[in-house]
């Protein structure tokens, strides 16, 4: 984590020049160092990427809007989630705002898939395709 | 060729904006134009966007950190759009 949060630059609703500065735009701040170990990514997270292609080739949004929404999930979540998770959450709300689902959809869809099981193994043969 | 010195405005939109917050106010020279490109700051939010011309402007660590400085004459570049930028007559 780079800065406590009691310390982040960040407000919601900035009142002056001070509170406007975002969290993420952080170039020039005293920062932690940079963790450079090297990882593989979990199959989760190559999907949401592979996610992310699908959305912007058919149009719902850009990589534009994925930021946004990266962007506006302030200091607290922000440091909370994973790179990828930053990610899932961002093309979901972007989807929804795009009109490729809605939420009644999305919660049928999440009830269904928490009915498979807790991991790949237990969803084994659940599948109908 | 003379060279164009700008200023970057110093606006504080909450939003989605590319402009680094540490170069707000800081002035430099246009190394080169380059675009036209789409305007980020609507295409964040899926509407219809402005294609504006975006410029490479070149500060000195001096301008941007003042005498934090460790390489006052090194430079940065940064591409900023040209909404952002005000021309400055010398």
């Amino acid at each position: 984590m780079p800065l406590p949060l009691e310390t982040a630059p960040f407000s919601v609703c900035p009142m002056d020049k001070k509170d406007s500065r975002r969290w993420h735009d952080m170039g020039g701040l005293d920062g932690a160092p940079i963790d450079m170990a090297e990882h593989d990514y979990a199959l989760w997270e190559k999907r949401v990427d592979a996610l992310l292609v699908l959305s912007t080739t058919k149009g719902f949004f850009t990589v534009d809007g994925l930021r946004r929404v990266i962007e506006d999930l302030g200091p607290a979540y922000y440091e909370k989630m994973s790179y990828y998770e930053r990610w899932v959450h961002s093309v979901n709300q972007n989807l929804i705002e795009a009109g490729a689902y809605s939420l009644g959809e999305l919660g049928a869809k999440m009830a269904e898939v928490a009915a498979r099981g807790e991991t790949y193994g237990d969803c084994a043969g659940c599948h109908d395709d | 060729m003379m060279t164009e010195r700008v200023r970057v405005k110093e606006m504080f939109p909450p939003g989605h904006v590319r402009t680094p917050f540490y170069l707000r106010g800081k002035t430099g020279e246009i190394e080169r134009s380059l675009g036209p490109f789409g305007n980020p700051e609507q295409l964040a939010y899926g509407v219809s966007a402005d294609e504006l011309p975006m410029h490479r402007v070149r500060f000195t660590m001096a301008e941007i950190w003042g005498s934090d400085a460790e390489n006052p004459r090194d430079t940065l570049d940064a591409e900023i759009y040209s909404h952002w930028l005000t021309p400055i007559k010398d």
